[in-house]
């Protein structure tokens, strides 16, 4: 095991690690920004280190600085958490080039699973179902026009080395292929620094289901289920379940089954995420791999009743996982939302400080927050003040629970988005379990 | 409870930090009481338990009594810009780089600040005397962290 952790990020997934160590026994080193000296992952860790002012650039993207953090400190391991540098491969390889353990896949996996048209090709030849499109990046318009025609219409172009939901544009025709190929690959450019892009078949109206897989370092690679995660603004999920309502005990271990094959095909070891689009009839396609560990790993938690974190941390350290596929269970139903810091309706960021703070408690609650009375929402970082999870025996009582827990939430000095949750647990398609991507437009 | 000099100047960097203008201490047999000019904003958080500041490491050192040079007109501090170990030296056995009472020139190299095997050489933005070092030889330091004091001329 290692001798010490050093997290490479903040807020609430920096306690969560915190906490996992905790639990392993293992000294934790926080590094923070100036303007979040007074967080609580500061005051947790037993060792903080003062990386940079507020700006990202600066601090928690500063690779410098967080490996002397960890040099300073003679941390022998870094936790990148989800976002900042979780999947930078380069920060991956300088970490280790240090002698200090990064906790997550080799880079080599980073690198593939990140550039999207790679990835695609990758999974073509590990049999991974994909949806029909170009098999790297187009070299012009000529070339995206030929192979729209060949895929058929609707199609949507996406950025090579994109996620977060950027460099995405659909085409309804051929008409408008050029002036959308253009605008893709500035917005690429703009965003990734890249602007390869490739064409893919666009589905109206598919759900995203992900499963989460966990690999040893040993030849053991298992999944977890699935995560439902159609409800997404302009791709940012919002609300997430595990099981989903629209997949079977059969259609989930064969979805299991191809995302373990995915993993091993890029050679995984740690925690990671398939995400694949399903359609009406139960046709899946491989949309990307997430190398890191999600925001939304808490409802997959849940009902399996596995440490994901700790998992990570052990399988870094050379540990075996210590469970085969038939230990794992998926019993219940969980939902978690995502209590940003923004308007309800306008989605406008609302940081500034949090007077009034108090979470509810009771039968299959869990909240993971940094946030408490008096704290600073900070401009420079995402919105989420809290994640709100809850645990029901079946999906009604995880409906009814997760209603009573938000109306049981005080978080006053800021504005969240409280508000839209209860709606869309009130909604009548949402409680059927009847929902797609495009679900979050009735709200908009 | 007994306060062992690296404590104590632990202290004193907390209160100068948090701009505490008085602070009192009273346990068996020890009374400290410590008071600093300049502007104060009381600190804003009540004691809490546990860490309150983050600590890169034990300071080993005696500390110079600049926290009152600090409060003066024209006095600048130079913080560290990255985090690292810092050297008065260029290299072990040699002469320092600058010494308290040195008139320094803007542009001159004050120290070094090794991370990840790189040497970087710290300049200094003004011209004026070193009124103050505050990290030792050797010492790791983390952004922000106080390494000089120079009253500008």
């Amino acid at each position: 095991m290692f001798k010490k952790v050093l997290i490479a990020n903040r807020g609430e997934i920096a306690l969560r690690i915190i906490s996992a160590c905790k639990e392993l026994a293992v000294p934790t080193v926080a590094v923070y920004s100036e303007v979040d000296a007074h967080s609580l992952h500061v005051r947790f860790a037993d060792e903080a280190v003062c990386i940079g002012p507020a700006k990202s650039a600066e601090s928690y993207l500063n690779i410098p600085s967080v490996l002397s953090a960890a040099e300073i400190t003679g941390a022998d391991a870094v936790h990148p958490g989800y976002g900042f540098l979780a999947e930078n491969a380069h920060f991956a390889e300088v970490a280790e080039a240090c002698r200090v353990r990064f906790i997550g896949p080799p880079p080599r996996a980073i690198r593939l699973m990140g550039d999207k048209a790679l990835a695609r090709a990758t999974m073509m030849k590990a049999k991974v179902p994909v949806l029909p499109g170009s098999t790297s990046a187009l070299e012009g318009v000529d070339e995206a026009v030929e192979t729209a025609q060949k895929i058929g219409f609707p199609v949507m172009l996406k950025a090579s080395s994109g996620g977060g939901g950027k460099g995405l544009r659909v085409v309804e025709n051929e008409n408008d292929i050029g002036k959308a190929f253009l605008a893709a690959q500035k917005e690429a450019e703009a965003a990734f620094g890249a602007n390869e892009i490739y064409v893919e078949k666009f589905l109206p109206s598919p759900r995203h289901i992900e499963i989460q897989i966990m690999a040893d370092k040993h030849g053991t690679t298992v999944h977890l289920g699935e995560r439902e995660c159609s409800i997404q603004r302009r791709h940012q999920k919002i609300l997430e379940e595990a099981p989903s309502a629209a997949v079977s005990e059969r259609l989930r271990e064969k979805m299991g089954r191809v995302a373990v094959s995915a993993a091993i095909a890029v050679g995984y070891h740690g925690a990671g995420t398939v995400e694949f689009l399903l359609d009406e009839d139960d046709r899946f396609y491989f949309m990307e791999m997430n190398t890191r560990i999600q925001v939304e790993h808490a409802v997959t938690e849940m009902v399996t009743g596995m440490d994901l974190v700790k998992d990570q941390i052990r399988v870094a350290a050379g540990e075996e996982l210590g469970y085969r596929q038939k230990d794992i269970d998926v019993r219940g139903a969980s939902i978690e939302c995502r209590i940003n810091a923004e308007d309800p309706v306008t989605f406008m960021p609302s940081p500034g400080t949090i007077h009034v703070f108090h979470v509810p408690g009771g039968p299959g609650v869990r909240v993971d927050t940094a946030a408490h009375a008096e704290c600073e929402v900070q401009p420079h970082y995402d919105s989420l003040i809290a994640k709100l999870v809850v645990q029901g025996r079946d999906r009604e009582e995880a409906i009814e629970r997760m209603k009573r827990c938000l109306q049981l939430t005080v978080i006053e000095g800021v504005k969240t988005t409280i508000p839209l949750h209860l709606r869309i647990l009130d909604d009548a398609d949402f409680r059927a379990g009847r929902y797609t991507t495009r679900f979050l437009e009735r709200f908009a | 409870m007994n306060l062992n000099l690296s404590e104590l100047k632990e202290l004193f960097e907390l209160i100068a930090e948090r701009n505490i203008t008085e602070f009192e201490l009273e346990e068996e047999g020890v009374k400290l009481r410590i008071k600093q000019g300049g502007s104060a904003t009381p600190a804003l958080t009540g004691l809490l338990p546990g860490r309150q500041a983050p600590a890169a490491s034990a300071v080993e050192a005696v500390l110079e009594p600049a926290d009152e040079a600090d409060a003066e007109e024209g006095v600048s501090l130079v913080t560290a810009p990255m985090v690292g170990t810092f050297y008065l030296q260029p290299e072990p056995g040699a002469e320092p780089f600058a010494r308290k009472g040195d008139r320094i020139k803007k542009g001159q190299i004050l120290c070094i600040i090794e991370a990840m095997k790189l040497m970087n050489e710290i300049e200094s933005d003004l011209s004026g005397e070193l009124v103050a070092i505050y990290v030792e030889n050797g010492q790791p330091v983390q952004y922000g962290d106080k390494l000089f004091a120079i009253r500008e001329s």
